[in-house]
């Protein structure tokens, strides 16, 4: 049993088992169409979306060496930031997730590929695609599921700690890259115990994330400032703005993905035995879209085709938005809901939920937390502990 | 060694501090570019630098005849140079996806300093077939140092040819690189004096076989002996008929090139005589797709046998490998390994990966073993 299915209305209550298995076959057929095409293209495209960038970040990087001049301060850190977002979205997490493996190319894979994020990326890589999206929204498992800090569902018990956590949630929207590789490394729970501080594993992965930090930092706050010269104080503050904004970019994006009001969550029993069909529909009801114009998809990294990553997380970025009306329309034909909106009102969306499970069930007294009556589950309450 | 190797050898600085600024000065370099390496930047201003990965741009095709094509190709600063006969491993992306094969150097060190290959598109052959057809002037490819043994000896002697098909080619290579023919005709090197040359050059029938007006011109000009043989008018090469064809071939020394039938019979015939021969076989055995087989591991050394409905992630671990993994249902990419050799099945599409050994850059083709079956016997390094 699902936490959904517990809701006074179920989602796929009218689907049948061969409902469900026919999805999974019509969306098999969806993902071969795209690796059928895929070919030189999709490799130009990739090749190009780098090249540009690495560009722009030069381009970047060479206006603030000049930085204590107010506009070269505006355009190289405007720059940068785009840069930087790029790196991070359409480049760099779509390479890590094997989108371009397809490519034979040792430069682009995601094997080989390291990326301008506190995260390390065998580590990113391990908690994202192994486990964000193989236990999509199954409370207890997946950890982007309010990241180990954050109430982000009705099921799970409220404590005092939540009632801040609006204000967790900007702290770690400012600080998103350490917040993404302190919980890579399960840090909540690895700095819990004598035992787990001491555990060989995690101090290795401990210091690989650290020597990453420190060669990242270094970079944005040591050397590009010193080769600044007089400016240094200013592209000091220029590069920390540049990451400031691909933070807060970056985090309202991915609070897009899953927290918005019409994404369902999951519990860790109505997974267990799960077929392919159930395993997409899971995606499909689990995932969020944001509507927009193709530079906002572009700069999202083509996140804002959340339910199409999701439902085939290896197929090149540049292809969810070709088939994103198939899949629409295969939402429609089977009578569930494509939740999708605006950046701002996804936002809001999101936001609105952090501050609603803040408070305990039912403060508000509307909204669908008023008709949860049940006690916590299981998992729930190993999440609220962890 | 190189002839042109030479002219690459830089003299080692005789100071010490010069490279320790330049050491210090990459570093420098390196820390402000980290993640990515200096080298990434500068890839995409001048891909063909000095210490770049080896490359080369395509700057000319010529058709030789109906399906084969000889590519000129600018080598990146790096390039040390070749001995003719010897080939380079070449790679291309078709349809987006990078592909390794080798190639004849089909002549001796350039003027221009580039380097061409001469290509056969050869049925259902990938990259042979985008050589001919779909390269175009401009492309960037990927290079690695020229290599082989098969080379002309120096100082001269007896010898004989054996070629088959494209086989030619890496004889072509050495025959120009002795004998260069310049627009006034063939010119006549002191060195190339010291040497006789049959060329037996086999080839199904005479408007495919490359190079041949080469040969003749050669042949006429006294240079060569030229024996070609044509399946559709001579039938079918037996080797035994070598005598007959070449009569003093117990003085010569034998250098062949073409598939491997040939070069097993030939081995097997001059075995038996007692005679020199000096082989070079390109295209790889034919690699047999079927359902299941044997998986090896390098690493490990174990053979796991696995039918093709299993993955060979679960084949592996359920005879006691250990092997990374990750969802275990194609999505994560944390159970990729290299597949060295063989071929396996995406379980989800049905969809054939191969690799064989000197057609892959690295390692092996990335598979992701949790979703791959056997399609016969494969080799995995790990």
């Amino acid at each position: 049993m699902t936490v959904l299915q517990k809701k006074t209305h179920n989602p796929i209550g009218h689907l049948t088992p061969e409902d469900i298995e026919q999805i999974g076959v019509e969306l098999d057929a969806i993902r071969q169409s795209v690796i059928d095409t895929r070919g030189a293209a999709d490799a130009a495209y990739i090749r190009k979306v780098i090249a540009t960038q690495r560009k722009l970040e030069l381009g970047s990087r060479a206006v603030l060496l000049v930085s204590m001049f107010p506009p070269a301060w505006v355009v190289g850190t405007a720059g940068l930031a785009v840069a930087k977002i790029i790196e991070n979205m359409e480049i760099g997490h779509n390479v890590m997730h094997g989108q371009w493996d397809w490519m034979r190319d040792p430069k682009i894979h995601s094997t080989t590929w390291e990326w301008d994020n506190a995260s390390p990326s065998e580590q990113w890589k391990h908690s994202h695609n192994e486990l964000h999206h193989t236990y999509t929204n199954v409370i207890g498992k997946d950890n982007d599921l309010g990241y180990g800090i954050m109430r982000v569902d009705e099921d799970q018990r409220w404590v005092p700690l939540y009632a801040a956590q609006p204000l967790w949630n900007f702290v770690n929207a400012c600080f998103f890259e350490y917040g993404i590789a302190a919980y890579d490394l399960e840090l909540g729970k690895n700095l819990a115990t004598k035992e787990r501080r001491q555990d060989p594993d995690f101090r290795a992965r401990a210091t690989v994330t650290l020597k990453k930090i420190r060669n990242q930092m270094t970079k944005d706050y040591v050397i590009h400032p010193l080769l600044s010269g007089p400016s240094f104080l200013s592209t000091l503050g220029a590069n920390a703005t540049a990451n400031l904004i691909r933070n807060l970019w970056t985090h309202s994006v991915i609070m897009c993905g899953h927290f918005p009001e019409g994404v369902e969550t999951f519990e860790r029993r109505s997974i267990v035995g799960e077929t392919r069909g159930e395993w997409y529909l899971r995606q499909m009801l689990g995932s969020a879209n944001i509507s927009g114009s193709k530079a906002m998809h572009f700069m999202t990294g083509n996140l804002s085709f959340q339910i199409e990553h999701h439902l085939f997380p290896d197929l090149p970025s540049n292809r969810y938005q070709e088939i994103a009306p198939q899949v629409q329309d295969l939402f429609r034909r089977y009578g569930l809901t494509y939740t999708t909106g605006s950046l701002p009102r996804q936002v809001a969306s999101a936001w609105k939920k952090v501050f609603r499970l803040s408070l305990p069930n039912g403060a508000l007294r509307r909204g669908r937390g008023a008709t949860v009556t049940d006690l916590p589950t299981a998992p729930a309450r190993e999440h609220a502990a962890a | 060694m190189s002839l042109t190797g030479l002219s690459k050898i830089s003299s080692p600085s005789p100071r010490a501090p010069r490279p320790t600024l330049r050491g210090r000065l990459l570093q420098l370099a390196e820390r402000a570019t980290s993640p990515l390496l200096p080298a990434d930047y500068l890839d995409l201003f001048d891909p063909l630098r000095p210490g770049a990965d080896l490359r080369g741009r395509i700057v000319e095709v010529h058709p030789e005849t109906a399906d084969a094509a000889t590519v000129v190709i600018r080598p990146g600063a790096d390039w040390a140079g070749h001995v003719p006969g010897q080939y380079v491993r070449i790679g291309v992306d078709v349809d987006g996806v990078r592909q390794w094969r080798a190639y004849s150097l089909t002549h001796g060190p350039r003027a221009d300093g580039n380097i061409s290959i001469t290509v056969k598109a050869v049925p259902d052959g990938l990259v042979s077939t985008h050589l001919v057809r779909g390269s175009r002037p401009g492309t960037l490819v990927h290079l690695e140092q020229a290599q082989g043994e098969f080379v002309l000896p120096t100082g001269g002697g007896k010898f004989l040819f054996v070629t088959a098909g494209s086989g030619v080619t890496p004889v072509i290579g050495m025959l120009r690189n002795l004998f260069p023919v310049a627009d006034s005709g063939v010119v006549r090197l002191p060195r190339a004096t010291a040497y006789d040359i049959v060329v037996v050059h086999v080839a199904p029938s005479e408007p495919h076989s490359i190079f041949i007006d080469n040969l003749r011109a050669l042949d006429a000009a006294g240079l060569i002996r030229l024996v070609a043989r044509y399946d559709d008018e001579h039938g079918v090469l037996d080797v035994d008929d070598l005598e007959t064809l070449v009569p003093d071939l117990d003085e010569r020394a034998t250098l062949a090139c073409g598939p491997g039938g040939l070069l097993d019979a030939l081995q097997a015939h001059h075995d038996s005589r007692g005679l020199a021969l000096l082989t070079e076989q390109f295209r790889a055995s034919t690699l047999v797709v079927g359902e299941g087989g044997t998986v090896a591991f390098t690493g490990s050394g174990t053979t796991v046998d696995a039918d093709g409905a299993t993955p060979i992630l679960d084949a592996a671990e359920a005879a006691g490998v250990l092997m990374p993994s990750g969802c275990r249902m194609g999505i994560c990419f944390g159970c990729v390994l290299p597949l060295r050799e063989g071929a396996v099945r995406d379980l989800r599409t049905g969809e054939v990966t191969t690799a064989t050994p000197g057609e892959t850059e690295g390692r092996g083709v990335p598979v992701q073993t949790c979703i791959s079956a056997a399609a016969g016997a494969c080799v995995i390094d790990h």
